[in-house]
């Protein structure tokens, strides 16, 4: 069929066979995808082509980032003071609040000593800017402007001032793409803040409502509940705001309620998200001179094994897990 | 008939960047769901204008950028060009030929078709989404191809210079 398709128009459009070309192609794109849903084998190819895409999205984002920056160097006076008032105001009363959150932290260490937990890991976080959306409605996706230069990592999780955002799917060299919560492929374990209810929180693909599948018609919970991080799927550090319980509805007949959920953090509306990190070496300063200088400075922390979007399961609980295995060996 | 490789391709390289940005370039929530495929719609122009130049493996590549561009799975937006484009360098003896009505009625059929490969493919690997959102795009496609094939036919007569 190759030799008769190829018409001589003019330069031959049909050179090597246009079909067995279609066939390549496709049979290559399959194959492709098929490795890229089964693995993360083609994180490299991503990379390498995420580069040359970067240059396209800073032209983009020009427009806007230069808007700001005008608005931001014509404020008036006036309106500076007025910020610079307000944020001292909200300085004071931050700090306010985070005294006592600091007494209670080194106490909530101690107690945990005390229990033989491991204490909570303390974390760092860091600002990124957004830089563009995702165009494709289907998912949930949004890159910053910070990358693996930055220290960002796969599976690394971000946050807004009210509540989770997402988490890192793909960290390339100076921007990064994120995974939002209301992504219909992202589940997130959560717990319902009032009772430590465990549950998940799953992505509809809609901005504002999370659904929870899997609560039974009997769960105490209830419109107004808070969900925070429950720190079990390895990638979120446990306790940051994660949504509020929208809507309960028990149906008698099906084995799991409808229970629907608004996310904190204005999922649609951010611009500027927090990426944290957990910081392992530096333990909170609790004067406890208990008689066991065990070397804790290894736990592999949600660092590098959170790269899949969706299960959770898999993971080993960083909070309880790790904690035997360098003891055994003796 | 000159395909000056060396200089004259620039337009198009030009144009299909430029349909790139369009495609990644933020726009308010409302119209998310009606962005037209901007990509596709060059992508057709110019291969249905220099078959021998553009045709199904410049959409290839072109399509893995788009996959990578917009986070979805490497090689679908690659597959969808792919097939769009067989069936555009196919006929695109025809397709000269056809009045501009008829012609846009055409690229409304090709649209649909890029868009229900992805439709197919986000079945396969379980991406659910409502079968409404794949018409947007087409519609909105369809709505702007005679100002898209304006626009590429004023930067053709730069290339055949």
């Amino acid at each position: 069929m190759a030799a008769a398709e190829s018409k001589k128009q003019h330069r031959s459009p049909y050179s090597p066979a246009l079909g067995l070309r279609l066939l390549l192609l496709a049979g290559l794109s399959i194959l492709i995808q098929y490795i890229d849903h089964r693995d993360n084998h083609l994180d490299a190819v991503r990379k390498a082509i995420g580069a040359t895409v970067y240059p396209l999205r800073v032209v983009v984002d020009a427009p806007v980032s230069a808007w700001r920056w005008l608005g931001d160097t014509t404020a008036s006076r006036n309106q500076l003071q007025l910020d610079n008032s307000r944020l001292n105001t909200e300085r004071l009363m931050t700090q306010a609040r985070l005294q006592r959150y600091s007494a209670l932290e080194a106490e909530n260490a101690r107690l945990r000593d005390m229990l033989e937990a491991r204490t909570r890991v303390r974390e760092r976080v860091r600002v990124a800017e957004i830089m563009s959306v995702s165009a494709n409605p289907f998912r949930h996706v949004l890159v910053v402007d910070k990358g693996t230069n930055a220290g960002v990592f796969d599976g690394q999780a971000i946050v807004d001032a009210n509540g989770v955002v997402g988490q890192v799917i793909e960290a390339g060299v100076a921007s990064s793409q994120c995974l939002l919560i209301s992504d219909p492929g992202h589940d997130l374990p959560v717990e319902v803040n009032r009772n430590g209810l465990r549950t998940i929180a799953r992505g509809t693909g809609n901005f504002d409502q999370l659904d929870l599948p899997f609560l039974p018609n009997n769960a105490d919970i209830e419109p107004g509940d808070l969900l925070v991080t429950s720190g079990l799927g390895g990638v979120f550090p446990s306790g940051y705001p994660v949504a509020v319980v929208d809507t309960v509805t028990r149906l008698p007949q099906e084995p799991f309620a409808l229970v629907t959920a608004r996310p904190s953090a204005a999922l649609n509306q951010v611009r500027e998200v927090m990426l944290i990190w957990a910081d392992e070496d530096e333990e909170p300063e609790i004067p406890i001179s208990e008689p066991e200088p065990e070397p804790e400075a290894n736990q592999p922390v949600d660092s590098e094994t959170g790269s899949d979007t969706g299960d959770l399961t898999d993971e080993s609980t960083p909070e309880t897990g790790d904690e035997t295995e360098g003891e055994t060996s003796e | 008939m000159s395909d000056a490789r060396a200089n004259g391709q620039t337009p198009i390289i030009i144009s299909l960047v430029v349909s790139l940005m369009l495609a990644i370039a933020p726009a308010p929530d409302w119209a998310e769901p009606f962005r037209p495929d901007w990509v596709t719609l060059t992508l057709i122009y110019w291969s249905m204008t220099f078959p021998g130049n553009y045709s199904v493996g410049v959409a290839w590549i072109i399509g893995l950028i788009v996959d990578v561009a917009q986070g979805t799975l490497l090689g679908q937006h690659a597959l969808a060009f792919t097939i769009v484009i067989y069936v555009t360098v196919k006929f695109h003896l025809q397709l000269r030929q056809f009045p501009i009505l008829q012609l846009t009625a055409t690229v409304f059929a090709l649209l649909a078709l890029y868009q229900f490969v992805l439709f197919w493919i986000n079945g396969v690997a379980g991406v659910n989404a409502p079968v409404v959102a794949y018409w947007g795009p087409v519609l909105s496609g369809t709505l702007v191809w005679p100002l898209v094939s304006i626009i590429l036919a004023g930067l053709r007569q730069r290339v055949r210079r």
